[in-house]
C-alpha cells in the first residue's frame, strides 16, 4: 500500500469518503511514522491505542457527515483534553487530566475527529523556539539543530513530517505563523474571538487565539470552518456569521488591493527574506491584485508592548498554579512556603521571568509607567492598521525575519529571541487575522514564509491570497527523513 | 532602570516564587535588559492617546441568570495534590 501519511488532510478525508483506505488504516499509518520519530520528540502524550479503537469504531459506524469524518489528529498540549493528560509543557502540569474537553477540541472530535496525541510545545506557549518546554527541546524536521520555531514547534514538527495530518496550534504573538514559516507549512491565526478559548490552557488572555496548522492552504481553510464560531463559555469570542471557507476558497484575486509597508522592511533583514517578499509581490502582480505602498508608523513600538501586556497578562494568569488545586505541589512549613517551592520548581526560567516582570509593571507605582503606556501604544497600533484597511484589502509581509536558527543559538538572550516575533506581534495587539503561507526556499534550503495580514473577521480574503501564492509559488517540502 | 537584586527580591516575593542567590543574580540581568527594551517606548507621546482595553467593539452578552452547571465536587478535587473527601487539604494556617 502507497504511503498515505504525506496525504493532505482533504486528501485523506475523500479517500476515507470512496473507500480508497479506512480511517484505521490511515490511523496505523501515522502511528507508524510517529512511532519513528522519538528524535523530533514532538509528543508530549501518545493516545495510539485510544485513536485505533476510534478509528475501528468509525469504520464499523461509516458515518460521513462530519467535515473531518474518520481522521487522527494530535493537537497542541495546550488544548485540554478530558481524561488525557494535559501539561502545557510545564512541570507545575505534569500529572494534570483535566475532567473536561476545550471548545475547540470538541468541535473537531464533533465532526468525525479523534484524538492521536499531544503535541509539545514551549512551557505555557512563551517561547519561539519550543526550547522552553519541560519536555525537552523539539527538532525540526529539516535539520538536526535546527529549532521548529514556537510556542507550537511540536505541532509544526509533526505536521511537516508526516506524524499528522493536519494540528492546531495557538498563537499569542506569532507562535503558529513563526513556526509554520520554519516548517514549511500553512499555519492560520484567526481573528481575536473568531474560534473559543474555553479550555485552553491561559497565557495572554487579550491576545490568546487558536488556529489551523496545515500542509496546504485548501485544508487550513477546512481546518478553520471546523473550529470557528461563537461560544458562550468564552465571552470575548464573537457572536458573528462564520463564512463557507472551503466553498468560498478561490485563487481569483484579481482586483484585491494589497498593502506593502514600508516599516517591515528592517535594518539586517538577509536579502533572501526581502527577495521572497518581492517575488510574493510578483506572483501578486500576476494574480491580478493591485499593490500600494502603505505604511503602519507604530510598527516598532509593538515588540516592547508586547512585552508589557503579554507578561502582565501572563503574572495574573498563572497565578493560579500555587499546588492546592492541581498540578505539582512542593513542601514547605507553611502555606505560603509551599506556594513558592511549588511555584519556584514548577516553572521554568523564561515562565519565571515573564511573570516577574508582569509583577513588576503592575506592581504599585509603575503601572501607569508601563501597563497604562502600553495599552496607549496598541491604541495606535491598532489604529495604524484602521487606517490602513481603508485603502487596501490586506497587507503583505514576510512571516519572520530569518529562517530556522540552531538550537541553543537564542536561549541565553531573551531579547534576542523575543525579536523574532517581530512581524507577528502586532497582529495580536490589533486582534486581526493573519497567516504564513510557505512561498520558498533560502540558501540553505531552509523554508521561509510569506505573511497576509487580514481585516477583523475576514479570514477569507486571506486564504484565497495565500492560495494564489501557493499556486505560484509551487513550494514543495524538500525533506530527508534523518530522525528514523 | 535597572532591576537591581532587591527589586527581584521584592517582585519574586509578590509572584510567591522562591528565588536563590545565583538565580537573582541572573534573573536581575535579565529584566534588566527586558525592561531597557521595553523602555523604548518612553519615545513616544502618548499623551493624548486613550488607552485601548478591548480589542473587539462587541460588548459582553448577557445570559439569562440561571445555574447552568454544579454538582461536580468530585471533578474538581480530582486533580487535587492532597485533598480528603471534600476538601482541598493545604499546610496549616492557623495556629
Amino acid at each position: 500500500m502507497v504511503n498515505i501519511s504525506n496525504f493532505t488532510l482533504t486528501k485523506l478525508i475523500e479517500g476515507i469518503k470512496k473507500k480508497n483506505f479506512t480511517s484505521q488504516e490511515v490511523t496505523q499509518s501515522f502511528i507508524s511514522s510517529s512511532e519513528k520519530s522519538k528524535k523530533l520528540n514532538t509528543y508530549i502524550t501518545k493516545c495510539f491505542e485510544k485513536a485505533i479503537s476510534a478509528a475501528k469504531n468509525f469504520d464499523k459506524k461509516k458515518n460521513y457527515k462530519g467535515l473531518l469524518a474518520g481522521i487522527p489528529l494530535a493537537v497542541k498540549d495546550l488544548f485540554c483534553t478530558k481524561n488525557v493528560k494535559t501539561t502545557a509543557g510545564s512541570k507545575i502540569l505534569h500529572n494534570f487530566v483535566p475532567t473536561y474537553e476545550s471548545t475547540v477540541t470538541n468541535k473537531l472530535w464533533s465532526e468525525g475527529a479523534f484524538l492521536l496525541g499531544k503535541l509539545n510545545c514551549d512551557e505555557f506557549a512563551m517561547g519561539s523556539s519550543n526550547e522552553t518546554s519541560f519536555f525537552g527541546n523539539v527538532t525540526n524536521p529539516f535539520g538536526d539543530k535546527l529549532v521548529p520555531g514556537g510556542s507550537s514547534g511540536g505541532s509544526a514538527s509533526a505536521l511537516a513530517a508526516d506524524l499528522t495530518p493536519a494540528t492546531i496550534g495557538t498563537d499569542t504573538g506569532g507562535s503558529i505563523r513563526q513556526p509554520a514559516s520554519f516548517t514549511g507549512t500553512v499555519g492560520l491565526k484567526p481573528t481575536y474571538g473568531r474560534c473559543s478559548r474555553w479550555g485552553i490552557v491561559a497565557f495572554a488572555s487579550s491576545l490568546d487565539q487558536a488556529g489551523p496548522m496545515t500542509k496546504n492552504v485548501q485544508d487550513c481553510a477546512l481546518l478553520l470552518q471546523a473550529m470557528s464560531g461563537y461560544d458562550p463559555k468564552d465571552s470575548t469570542s464573537i457572536n458573528t456569521k462564520v463564512d463557507n471557507y472551503i466553498s468560498k476558497l478561490t485563487d481569483k484575486v484579481k482586483g484585491l488591493k494589497i498593502g506593502i509597508p514600508k516599516e517591515y522592511r528592517v535594518e539586517d533583514m538577509p536579502n533572501e527574506i526581502d527577495n521572497l517578499w518581492k517575488e510574493g509581490i510578483d506572483y501578486l502582480k500576476d494574480a491580478g491584485a493591485v499593490i500600494k505602498n502603505i505604511s503602519l508608523p507604530h510598527t516598532k513600538y509593538a515588540l516592547p508592548a508586547y512585552y508589557i501586556v503579554a507578561p502582565a497578562e501572563a503574572s495574573s494568569n498563572l497565578a493560579r498554579y500555587d499546588g492546592v488545586k492541581y498540578g505539582h505541589r512542593s513542601k514547605g512549613n507553611n502555606l505560603f512556603e509551599m506556594y513558592e517551592n511549588t511555584r519556584s520548581e514548577g516553572f521554568g526560567d523564561e515562565v519565571k521571568r515573564r511573570i516577574l516582570i508582569g509583577t513588576y509593571v503592575l506592581s504599585s507605582g509603575y503601572y501607569d509607567a508601563y501597563y497604562l503606556k502600553a495599552q496607549k501604544v496598541r491604541r495606535l497600533i491598532k489604529n495604524d492598521f484602521d487606517k490602513a484597511f481603508d485603502d487596501v484589502d490586506a497587507i503583505l509581509t514576510p512571516s519572520t525575519p530569518n529562517a530556522a536558527f540552531k538550537i541553543g543559538d537564542k536561549k541565553d538572550d531573551p531579547v534576542s529571541m523575543y525579536l523574532n516575533d517581530i512581524f507577528t506581534v502586532p497582529v495580536n495587539l490589533a486582534g486581526l487575522p493573519a497567516i504564513s503561507v510557505p512561498a520558498g526556499y533560502d540558501k540553505k534550503n531552509l523554508p521561509l514564509g510569506l505573511q497576509f495580514i487580514g481585516k477583523a473577521f475576514d479570514e477569507q480574503t486571506i486564504l484565497n491570497l495565500s492560495l494564489a501564492i501557493e499556486k505560484r509559488a509551487n513550494f514543495k517540502r524538500k525533506i530527508n527523513v534523518w530522525w528514523n | 532602570m535597572s532591576i537591581d537584586k532587591d527589586t527581584v527580591k521584592h517582585i519574586a516575593k509578590l509572584a510567591r516564587i522562591s528565588l536563590d542567590e545565583k538565580k537573582i543574580n541572573s534573573l536581575s540581568k535579565d529584566l534588566t535588559s527586558i525592561i531597557e527594551f521595553i523602555e523604548q517606548l518612553n519615545k513616544l507621546n502618548t499623551k493624548k492617546i486613550v488607552p485601548l482595553t478591548s480589542i473587539t467593539n462587541a460588548s459582553l452578552q448577557s445570559r439569562e441568570d440561571k445555574v447552568s452547571d454544579g454538582k461536580i465536587r468530585d471533578q474538581i478535587l480530582k486533580n487535587s495534590p492532597e485533598k480528603n473527601e471534600e476538601f482541598f487539604v493545604v499546610p496549616k494556617v492557623i495556629e
